[in-house]
């Protein structure tokens, strides 16, 4: 082994000083000759005869030596490094071609990588958690009525927690935090800070460390105890400088007096995993026993014990969830419940499984347009190069030798590709994670990581072999006499050729096609969604969060309510305002069934409509439409009649034969009369259909919050700072809340969509191009080399018309038969992209029409450039070159 | 077939050898480094030259040898720490290489020519064998 060693140090020693090691052998080598002539003389041999036999008994000189530099050296890499230095000749030699192969695969290899690091965080990675595979997200299966039918009450929670078999531990987070729901004072102006409670072992459940200071304890989350809250990391460095002292400070939260306990390291992202583009700053313990009256309010998330499997605890749960209570101290309370359970991961990234691999398909099919449009290049260099490697042949070089010099070349200029990728790539997922706007889960993380990196080195070196192989084969394979021959005037190179390079186009135009049609499908469904309506007028409309204290009472709300609308419909270009407590497509609730007045239901038969609070003018300002009845008024006192107003469908719902305006509905035993009907509004999902919504006045039943929404025809932007001075003026405790327009909203909503849809339409952009620039290549080296042909065409009387009509028509058939197979070939696709098209079919005539039009017409403008060239050919010149 | 032809000789691009060339025979280079370790052993200290004649001449022209052919093995022996070398002069006065063997060397040599004699004799005693069915 040591010799082993030994011998390689030293051949890679003798690798680096090859000129010091020649120099010695030719000196031993002129010794040994010496003193053979003077053997020879000795036997009596004239000096001539003398010499040339002690050169002939030595053999040749230049194999003894270079059987040297093998045996003493490292022979393999010597001729790697030769190959390197030639094809770095050559490739200087033809800059144009280096340049635009080393562009062309860096934009395929970049897209790759990037895709590639997107779809590693979110779908192959493991959640940023210990332990990921042991965490289960648990909820009842999912209902139409939002998150509270998707949550537990406190009492359900501490029952699960106690009496399952299957976990660890099981955690869970208040649902229905919003953003901006605190105000952080005592540090100039109040900022808006958004916090979230979690049940006390949150952190323990998810494998999460602090970086500073503790996790919460049971005494944190005990009723009365002190205030606490564990930073976010991003939040702690942003909004405290990262002051490594924050430990035991107190913090002034909503005018309370919180103690920091500690800072979450940076690695977790709290808005990344459970709710896509948002962030949250601060989190505080739940405390179970203030919230034993509240309704549905947690979330839950189980780590598995060792050993126990999904089936296993599925079943355990099946037993257990039955047995809970809403509320324990109200026995008809119990059974209502079921917990289905799901793989943490699945749950965050479950949706975008399908949208994902289809990009990475999409994106893959881009690597192989690169590789064919290569691969043609190559070819025609191939062709132009053959006098050159018929030369080396006869000169003595292996047909493997030009292969391995082939493979080099293409190496080199797929490595200089990857290059280019790995820094497109590098930028594509520095641009993805540091914007907030896209609403897809773990996307912060993204970033071009070692399995990116890996899978980047993979795809090169397949890259270079796929399109570094075939032109080698071919002219490894050229008859020699043939090649030298062919150079001479007037003689093609055969058919064989062009068919191998049209085969390349037609595939080429076919993929091409494939991503075009998936693209065009995609753009569809998108432009479908933005058509929805979405029960609201999202434009010329923007939301800010307001802080008010109303110390629980609803005449002092109201009074608080109306004076700030008063004042900020008083603000010059304000044309409406209201207040709501959720906004439409964020977060939402529901308090339990409403019912026809006198109408007996069976359990679950009644309809549990979403809750939105809201004042007068806010359906106004929001855009919606009353379909029938009236507007709440702030005649609707806390002590009056209490009213409420439905949306279509629940409308529908209790009321089938129409007519609702003016019955009555109950809720707990509360009689409600139905004032007004508003449109659907698309409340949870702009794609999925509007279920339930009923809207009481906030002068008559508490909010969760309060977001003043207002309508203006100015761009929204003009109106924050005054609004915000407006706010201030009546309650200085307002924080700098965020200025949104509802029109980003619904934008973040679409996100998702609109991420993909701009993904694969500019990867099917790209490879149109690359259609494009095959189809050029080909018919422009095809009319190079028939210009005498067409010249003698043009002498016998043909026009140039007839001449362009001619190359035309060659393209138009390759561009056809391209399309053909491709449009055959994304009816298969579409069907397997099917779920994630909306509005259309994925056969749909329209989007197939319009892009074998756009194909054929690109087709024909990348063989017009040729064909006009080749109708300009003067026939003498073209029959007297050569 | 002609492809896996291709990548055979593509990933394999160690030499070709022809070991019979008109009744003499081509030592392989392993077999030349065995009898350059022995030439070593029976003459001391020697030269390049001075090697290759004392084969030639021990072996009675039976060995095809390109002289030349032996710088190769004498390198890949000193970098395989079996033989030492250092600059000295000739009888006639020359500047020329010498060669000489080193410990481990001669522990290789024993080592080899054991395993070649084992070897030998018994592929000799396998050739012997009669031949049936004839």
């Amino acid at each position: 082994m040591r010799d082993f060693m030994r011998e390689w140090l030293m051949r890679v020693r003798s690798f680096f000083r090859k000129r010091e090691f020649d120099q010695d052998l030719e000196r031993e080598i002129s010794s040994h000759i010496e003193m053979a002539v003077e053997e020879n003389l000795r036997q009596g041999m004239i000096p001539e005869e003398a010499r040339r036999q002690a050169l002939v008994r030595f053999g040749g000189m230049e194999q003894a030596k270079e059987r040297h530099r093998e045996a003493r050296g490292l022979p393999l890499l010597d001729s790697i490094v030769q190959d390197l230095r030639y094809t770095f000749r050559t490739l200087r030699r033809d800059r144009a071609f280096a340049v635009i192969a080393v562009l062309i695969l860096g934009l395929g290899i970049g897209a790759n990588t990037a895709v590639f690091s997107v779809v590693d965080t979110i779908l192959l990675r493991p959640l940023p958690f210990a332990n990921p595979q042991q965490l289960v997200w648990i909820a009842p299966p999912p209902t139409k009525c939002g998150f509270s039918c998707e949550t537990y009450s406190a009492d359900a929670f501490e029952e699960f927690r106690a009496q399952n078999h299957s976990f660890q531990d099981v955690a869970g987070y208040f649902a229905f935090s919003t953003e901006d729901n605190y105000r952080l004072t005592g540090r100039g102006e109040p900022v808006p800070a958004t916090g979230i409670y979690v049940t006390r072992s949150f952190f323990q459940v998810l494998g999460v460390e602090p970086s500073l200071g503790r996790l919460f304890t049971p005494d944190d989350a005990r009723k009365g105890s002190h205030p606490v809250a564990l930073l976010a990391n991003a939040y702690w460095r942003r909004q405290f400088a990262a002051d490594p002292k924050i430990v035991g400070k107190a913090i002034d939260l909503n005018g309370q007096a919180v103690t920091v306990i500690g800072v979450l390291p940076p690695s977790f992202d709290f808005g990344a995993v459970f709710s896509p583009g948002e962030k949250v700053d601060l989190f505080t313990p739940f405390v179970l026993d203030d919230w034993r009256d509240d309704g549905n309010d947690l979330t839950m998330i189980g780590r598995l014990k060792p050993g126990v499997s999904l089936p296993q605890a599925q079943a355990d749960a099946n037993l257990v969830a039955p047995r809970l209570y809403f509320n324990i101290k109200y026995p008809t309370t119990k059974g209502w419940y079921k917990a289905h359970l799901t793989p943490l991961k699945v749950y965050v990234t479950g949706r975008l499984h399908r949208s994902l691999i289809v990009l990475w398909c999409a994106v893959g099919f881009i690597l192989l347009i690169v590789c064919v449009n290569l691969a043609n290049l190559l070819l025609g260099r191939a062709a132009a190069r053959s006098k050159e490697f018929a030369m080396r042949i006869a000169l003595g070089a292996g047909r493997r030798r030009l292969i391995r010099q082939l493979l080099t070349e293409s190496l080199v200029l797929a490595s200089a590709g990857a290059a280019l990728g790995l820094g497109i790539a590098y930028a594509i997922t520095q641009y993805l994670a540091h914007q907030g706007s896209i609403a897809l889960p773990l996307l912060s993380d993204v970033r071009v990581g070692g399995g990116a990196l890996a899978w980047t080195v993979l795809i090169t070196v397949v890259a270079a072999a796929l399109f570094g192989l075939l032109p080698g084969f071919r002219i490894s394979g050229v008859n020699l006499q043939e090649a030298l021959k062919d150079a001479g005037p007037g003689m093609s190179d055969g058919r064989k050729h062009d068919r191998l390079r049209g085969v390349l186009v037609v595939s080429e135009v076919a993929l091409a096609c494939v991503l075009l049609i998936g693209a065009g499908l995609l753009l569809r469904s998108f432009l479908h969604v933005l058509d929805v309506d979405l029960g609201f007028e999202p434009s010329h409309a923007a939301a800010i969060k307001v802080d008010y204290d109303d110390g629980g009472s609803p005449a002092k709300r109201s009074v608080i309510f109306q004076q700030i609308l008063s004042h900020i419909e008083a603000i010059p270009g304000v044309e409406a305002a209201g207040i709501v407590d959720y906004l439409p497509l964020g977060r939402n609730r529901n308090w339990g069934e409403l019912k026809v007045e006198g109408k007996i239901y069976r359990t679950g038969e009644a309809p549990s409509p979403l809750v939105y609070v809201v004042t007068p003018g806010f359906f106004r300002a929001m855009g919606m439409r009353l379909v029938a009845g009236r507007d709440f008024s702030w005649e609707d006192s806390p002590n009056g009649r209490k009213v409420i107003v439905i949306n279509e469908a629940l409308a529908r719902a209790l009321w089938p034969q129409g007519n609702a305006v003016g019955q009555i509905a109950v809720r707990d035993g509360q009689s409600l009369l139905v004032i007004g009907v508003v449109a659907d509004v698309r409340e949870t999902s702009v794609e999925g259909a509007p279920g339930w919504q009923v809207y009481y006045p906030a002068t008559q039943a508490g909010p969760a919050g309060a977001e003043l929404v207002i309508r203006t025809k100015l761009p929204p932007d003009t109106l924050a700072d005054s609004v915000l001075r407006t706010l201030r003026q009546l309650n200085p405790n307002q924080p700098a809340a965020a200025f949104v327009p509802i029109q980003q909203i619904v934008d973040h909503a679409v996100s998702p969509r609109r991420f993909f849809m701009l993904l694969v339409t500019c990867f099917a952009a790209l490879g149109l191009i690359l259609a494009a620039l095959g189809i050029y290549g080909v018919i422009s080296y095809s009319v190079t080399r028939r210009t005498q042909e067409i010249g003698i065409r043009m002498a016998l009387g043909a026009t140039p018309g007839n001449v362009q009509l001619l190359v035309l028509r060659a393209t138009l058939r390759l561009a056809l038969i391209g399309v053909a197979i491709g449009v055959a070939a994304s009816l298969a696709v579409a069907r397997l992209i099917a779920s994630l098209l909306f509005g259309i079919t994925p056969s749909d005539p329209v989007t197939f029409a319009a892009i074998v039009v756009i194909l054929a017409s690109v087709a024909i403008l990348a063989g017009y450039i040729p064909a006009r060239r080749a109708s300009r050919i003067d026939p003498m010149s073209a029959l007297r070159a050569n | 077939m002609w492809y896996s032809h291709i990548f055979y000789s593509t990933l394999m691009w160690d030499d070709h050898r022809r070991e019979h060339v008109q009744g003499k025979t081509r030592p392989s280079s392993r077999h030349l480094d065995l009898i350059v370790l022995r030439t070593l052993v029976a003459m001391g200290p020697m030269h390049g030259y001075g090697i290759a004649r004392r084969i030639e001449q021990v072996s009675g022209n039976q060995v095809l040898l390109n002289q030349g052919t032996i710088y190769a093995s004498l390198v890949r022996l000193q970098q395989r720490g079996l033989i030492s070398t250092r600059w000295g002069t000739s009888g006639s006065g020359r500047q020329a290489k010498y060669y000489s063997i080193t410990r481990s060397g001669r522990k290789r040599l024993a080592a080899e020519t054991e395993n070649w004699q084992r070897l030998s004799a018994v592929i000799g005693r396998l050739l012997a064998t009669p031949e049936v069915g004839r």
